[in-house]
């Protein structure tokens, strides 16, 4: 167990830096020189030159990489434009808010999913199955952004039950105020859970070791929670491993609609005033942390099903 | 045609088709049929509630929605359509490449997917519009950078598996030569995976361009696409919340369309069941 988990990370060195090497290219492809385009008129020419020597832009092009490599080893990412600070310090501060929407997101999806997979799955073939599935075509047909507006409209405007955005203090008065942005981002998650449960459920149903479970005189409903269910949801982890990085993603749109101070906010923050090497560290902080969550899902999948090795 | 026969037995594909040619209707006759212009403005008429002669109403402008929203229609799919199969023509000829020759290629461009798949579908689409700016050229830049990923593999998993296959090892024999082998053999046996998938990819680019607009960073005013018709009347919502609805409608039509018809794909092209 722990010599794979070993491996895993050492297999993870080369990702990482190919996506400090993206991160770096991004850069790049700025149409001519990135400080004038961040600055524009707001730094006289001798600022902008030192701007360029501090950003390392005086340099030959493997010798930037390095200095970006450094600041990726050393975990401050590059420093920002504007707020002078290291990109990492930037982050931490809003980290949480983005995490707390990507588990919360997760946490209402497994609870939106699950009603409607195991319905669907003791009625498969059925109607209500079928009603079930377009009803989840639906919901992702949805454009998150417009369904972001169009409940702030009903549940924030007219019936005043959530605020239209912000954070709170403390966890209950947050998971009141990110119930909205974690609702958008979960439904989408909640289809692909309650697609991939039911296919699992209805496998699982037939298997032998659940006709054991009944021949032993379990009752039915004892077999299904105790053998069917908890079977079907450990793949079910691995599923949302998998979308990890959609799940990331949506977090972007709808942080920056509900005034959330997470990740997403940042980066748009930081396109709209050019902060390129906010933009830079940022978009390689989201990808490692794409592939730290994709591995530790591996990890906890591994350990809850032993059936399923590492390599 | 034995798909075409299973396609059409598939209610839901059907569905989705009807829908889609519903709206292609509704692009074709709304030049002829409707007395107004997306881009005319008419301050007399603004902020009018749907009726007889504005459909979905009117905007801020008194520009009438209705004729907007089809119009937005010709440009949100046209730019979907692009930013889908442009990059999954590219996707699907590094899969067939890296699959079928295997070894350092394979190895090399794998390990590309690999790490540019790390990267969250939005983030970097808005991270390349965000440092090249706002443009729709950019627009087409950065989805190309980004959509190929998926299909590549895919395509590249399909390969594998057709490259070790009896008709290609045939095809070997013969004589062929590599491109006649992947393009003509391998590539139709390989692509339905991708084509179902690239259904999916369609409703999610048309989403993200939208998303792009609502950002500021994709499609400029006064163009009628649909982001930009939604984020246009966010100021407007209480008052006239059909300007908002709508676009949101339409987007949610072609999204519901083109789920359907991935349905009936996949369903259609399952061996037998």
């Amino acid at each position: 167990m722990l010599r794979s988990i070993l491996q895993r990370l050492i297999m993870l060195i080369p990702v990482l830096i190919g996506i400090t090497l993206l991160g770096f290219l991004l850069l790049q492809v700025v149409p001519g020189d990135p400080v004038e385009r961040a600055m524009g008129t707001r730094a006289s020419a001798e600022e902008m030159a030192a701007m360029r020597h501090q950003w390392g832009l005086d340099q030959p092009i493997w010798q930037q990489y390095l200095l970006f490599l450094r600041d990726c080893v050393t975990g401050s990412f590059g420093t920002s434009l504007f707020h002078k600070l290291p990109v990492s310090t930037l982050v931490l501060e809003r980290l949480p808010f983005t995490l707390g929407i990507v588990v919360y997101s997760t946490l209402l999806a497994l609870v939106v999913a699950l009603p409607f997979a195991i319905l669907a799955a003791l009625k498969r073939g059925g109607a209500i199955d079928l009603a079930i599935r377009q009803l989840f075509v639906f919901v992702i047909a949805l454009p998150p952004f417009w369904l972001s507006f169009v409940l702030i409209l009903w549940l924030s405007l007219s019936l005043g039950l959530f605020p239209t955005g912000g954070i709170g203090e403390g966890l209950l008065q947050n998971m009141h105020r990110l119930f909205l942005p974690s609702l958008v981002v979960g439904l989408s998650t909640a289809a692909l859970i309650q697609q991939s449960l039911r296919a699992t459920l209805i496998e699982t149903m037939s298997a032998d070791y659940v006709d054991t479970a009944r021949a032993k005189g379990l009752s039915r409903v004892q077999v299904f929670t105790r053998h069917i269910l908890r079977n079907s949801l450990i793949s079910t982890i691995s599923i949302v491993g998998v979308r990890i990085g959609w799940i990331i993603g949506s977090t972007v749109v709808v942080e920056k609609i509900f005034s959330v101070p997470g990740l997403g906010s940042l980066l748009i923050d930081a396109i709209v005033s050019r902060d390129f090497p906010v933009i830079r560290g940022l978009t390689v902080i989201f990808a490692m942390l794409v592939v730290v969550v994709n591995l530790l899902t591996d990890i906890a999948y591994s350990i809850a099903d032993p059936r399923a090795s590492l390599d | 045609m034995i798909f075409l026969g299973k396609f059409c037995r598939n209610l839901s594909g059907l569905a989705g088709l009807a829908m889609l040619l519903a709206l292609l209707l509704a692009v074709l006759l709304t030049p002829i049929l409707s007395a107004h212009d997306p881009y005319q403005l008419d301050f007399a008429a603004a902020l009018q509630p749907p009726s007889g002669t504005h459909w979905f109403g009117t905007d801020n402008f008194g520009r009438d929605i209705f004729t907007r929203v089809i119009a937005g229609a010709v440009f949100d799919l046209r730019l979907a359509l692009i930013c889908v199969f442009g990059p999954a023509a590219i996707g699907v000829v590094i899969g067939l490449v890296a699959g079928y020759f295997g070894g350092v290629v394979d190895s090399v461009l794998m390990r590309l997917t690999d790490i540019a798949w790390a990267f969250p579908f939005y983030v970097l689409v808005l991270a390349i519009v965000g440092v090249l700016g706002p443009s729709e050229t950019n627009l087409y830049i950065a989805f190309f950078l980004v959509n190929w990923i998926g299909y590549a593999r895919i395509v590249r998993g399909e390969t594998l598996v057709a490259a070790q296959l009896e008709y290609v090892e045939a095809a070997r024999v013969l004589r062929y030569g590599s491109p006649r082998i992947l393009f003509r053999h391998i590539m139709p046996n390989t692509i339905t995976p991708a084509l179902v998938y690239s259904m999916s990819d369609v409703v999610l680019t048309v989403q993200a361009i939208a998303a792009l607009s609502f950002f500021g960073l994709g499609v400029q005013p006064p163009a009628p696409e649909w982001g930009l018709l939604i984020v246009e009347s966010i100021d407007y919502m209480r008052e006239a919340p059909w300007m908002t609805l709508f676009p949101g409608l339409a987007l949610a039509w072609v999204g519901i369309g083109f789920s359907l018809v991935g349905e009936g794909l996949s369903s259609a092209l399952k061996p037998e069941g």
